[in-house]
């Protein structure tokens, strides 16, 4: 059976954008939809653990009141050595998360919905919004909102990285660059706080980016479109289970 | 001539410091309660019309700090080293200029160091508790063993002076030899002068002794000879005498209205309180909205819905509002 004959109007033979590699369908009860394979939730770690590491090593900077957060670091002379080298780790595998995520999070059709009725996804009211793919409005945002400002955080960055860069640029510049990258880093902050409280306020989130796998009934409530994706056009995996539907 | 400082006594107790810790005015990246009196302000006067450029100031400043700069080039001008370093606190500056009035090419040799500025831009921007601080008599002081190494007192500074060791990673400027003063002395570049172009005692001795200078070199045609103390950066503990006062810049750049940059003033000022502010109702509007709205929970339909899609039979159609991808 060709997947176009099973698959919702307009999913063609072509892998739809926000299909990725190692997504599948585990048929059973509960039905499991692997979203994350193992080499994208260590990427996604790796950045997690960064990305706390820097904010409490530059907030220890940003307000006298945090500046005890160095301790954590042992002490204010490491913290400041140390912070510039785990943004540059933090932008290399960010960039690795970039490549793997960034079709999926190109604007979809739905999206625009989804934002005027910010209402409803607040208060839970999923039967009232359109079939999502992979990632709905809001995920986008935390996906491109990053994006931008870790390009802007490590480009600012190595201008005040003075240890190493301090003889390329002028004092203005840096002065310019220390604001932009303190008013950067306030955002990045409130967008991850936006990201992990998604996480936790929608209930079977967390193991997506734990054990790589949400319950179908997750798939169904939040991402239907793609979850109708990947049952739509199946190929057989090159597993041993017969059961396993994937890309 | 102004009167000498005299040789620091040598009588039992005479070592004692005369300020200290108790005197500290303003402490970077905290808080404290400024001594209920005030030391006298002290300032240190750098007369450049009386500057032969001999640089035994500068000799005398790498010598009492035992600082050891490194053997550089000579780039065929006077200056040397070309720039402040972590070694070099203070450095003569050496300008050609002339001077369109009179046609006479002018030689400004300035002594160029820390200004001990009464709003000090360094401590302002300086994020780590205690590493700068300003004694009540004008000094602004840098605490090594608290300096972190960030470098954030140099995008403070209106003046381009502090420099961060590559040895030890801590920024360097002049003391104004905050611990000669401390035992009644002047500063070692003032008292190894000359000509007495550098001059240290009480910011009123100071200004009344520049005054003197000015009436002087006024006589002599310098009509526009002046004081330089900034009043953007609330007034200097090192303040110059200036044959061309109305253009400080063509004294190898001395700025002509210093202040803290508002590009630091907006970092240190709304940037933080706002920043924190943002953090914080970001964090309180999700504890508010569990709060209110509770989990987002699957249930069990959604459960059986997405075995019937997976098992193959027929699931709910989509909703009415979904539209149809064409």
């Amino acid at each position: 059976m060709r997947a176009s004959d099973k698959a919702p109007a307009g999913a063609g033979a072509a892998v739809p954008d926000d299909v990725e590699p190692g997504d599948a369908v585990q048929i059973g009860s509960p039905v499991q939809v692997s979203r994350y394979t193992a080499a994208a939730r260590v990427n996604h770690w790796i950045t997690a653990v960064s990305l706390v590491l820097l904010a409490l090593s530059g907030l220890a900077l940003f307000h006298p009141s945090l500046f005890f957060l160095t301790g954590l670091f042992g002490g204010g002379q490491w913290t400041r050595a140390i912070h510039p080298w785990i943004g540059v780790v933090l932008f290399f595998s960010f960039a690795g998360l970039f490549l793997r995520f960034w079709k999926a999070n190109l604007p979809a059709r739905e999206d625009g919905v989804w934002m005027a009725r910010i209402s409803d996804v607040l208060s839970g009211h999923e039967e009232r919004l359109p079939e999502i793919g992979k990632y709905n409005a809001g995920q986008k945002f935390v996906f491109w909102s990053m994006s931008a400002l870790i390009l802007v955080l490590i480009t600012s960055g190595v201008v005040i990285w003075d240890q190493y860069f301090s003889v390329f640029t002028s004092i203005e510049q840096k002065r310019i660059a220390v604001l932009i990258h303190a008013a950067a880093a306030v955002f990045a902050i409130c967008v991850w706080i936006v990201h992990v409280y998604a996480a936790i306020w929608v209930k079977g989130t967390i193991g997506a980016m734990t054990r790589g796998r949400v319950t179908g009934g997750w798939a169904w409530r939040h991402h239907r479109k793609w979850l109708r994706e990947l049952v739509g056009s199946p190929r057989r995996a090159p597993s041993n289970d017969p059961r396993t539907i994937t890309k | 001539m102004f009167p000498p400082i005299p040789n620091a006594s040598v009588a039992p107790g005479a070592e004692r410091p005369r300020f200290g810790e108790k005197d500290v005015m303003r402490r970077s990246a905290s808080e404290v309660t400024p001594p209920a009196q005030r030391q006298t302000e002290v300032a240190k006067l750098i007369d450049v019309t009386k500057c032969i450029g001999c640089k035994a100031c500068q000799a005398a400043c790498l010598e009492w700090n035992n600082l050891h700069e490194e053997v550089g080039f000579n780039h065929g001008v006077y200056d040397n080293p070309m720039d402040l370093t972590p070694d070099t606190f203070t450095l003569m500056r050496f300008s050609e200029w002339d001077n369109p009035d009179t046609g006479n090419l002018e030689w400004l040799i300035r002594k160029d160091g820390c200004m001990h500025c009464e709003d000090p831009g360094c401590l302002k921007a300086c994020p780590s508790p205690g590493a700068i601080v300003q004694y009540s008599n004008g000094i602004v002081d840098f605490i090594h063993e608290n300096c972190i190494g960030c470098g954030y007192c140099i995008k403070g500074c209106p003046f381009n002076i502090p420099r961060i060791s590559k040895v030890d990673h801590t920024a360097y400027k002049c003391t104004l030899c905050s611990d000669r003063v401390a035992v009644g002395q002047g500063p070692a570049c003032q008292k190894a002068c000359p000509t007495q172009a550098i001059v240290f005692g009480t910011k009123d001795e100071m200004k009344d002794w520049a005054d003197f200078r000015i009436k002087d070199l006024k006589s002599r045609g310098f009509d526009k000879a002046g004081l330089y103390d900034p009043p953007g950066v609330g007034g200097t503990h090192v303040m110059y005498v200036l044959h061309h006062a109305d253009k400080p810049h063509i004294y190898a750049g001395l700025p002509d209205n210093p202040r803290i940059s508002p590009l630091v003033q907006a970092w240190k000022g709304v940037t933080k309180y706002v920043g924190l502010a943002m953090m914080g109702v970001a964090a309180a509007a999700g504890f508010l909205h569990y709060a209110v709205s509770g989990p987002n929970k699957v249930t069990e339909e959604d459960e059986e819905n997405a075995e019937k899609l997976a098992g193959g039979s027929p699931p709910p159609p989509p909703p009415e509002n979904r539209r149809s991808p064409s």
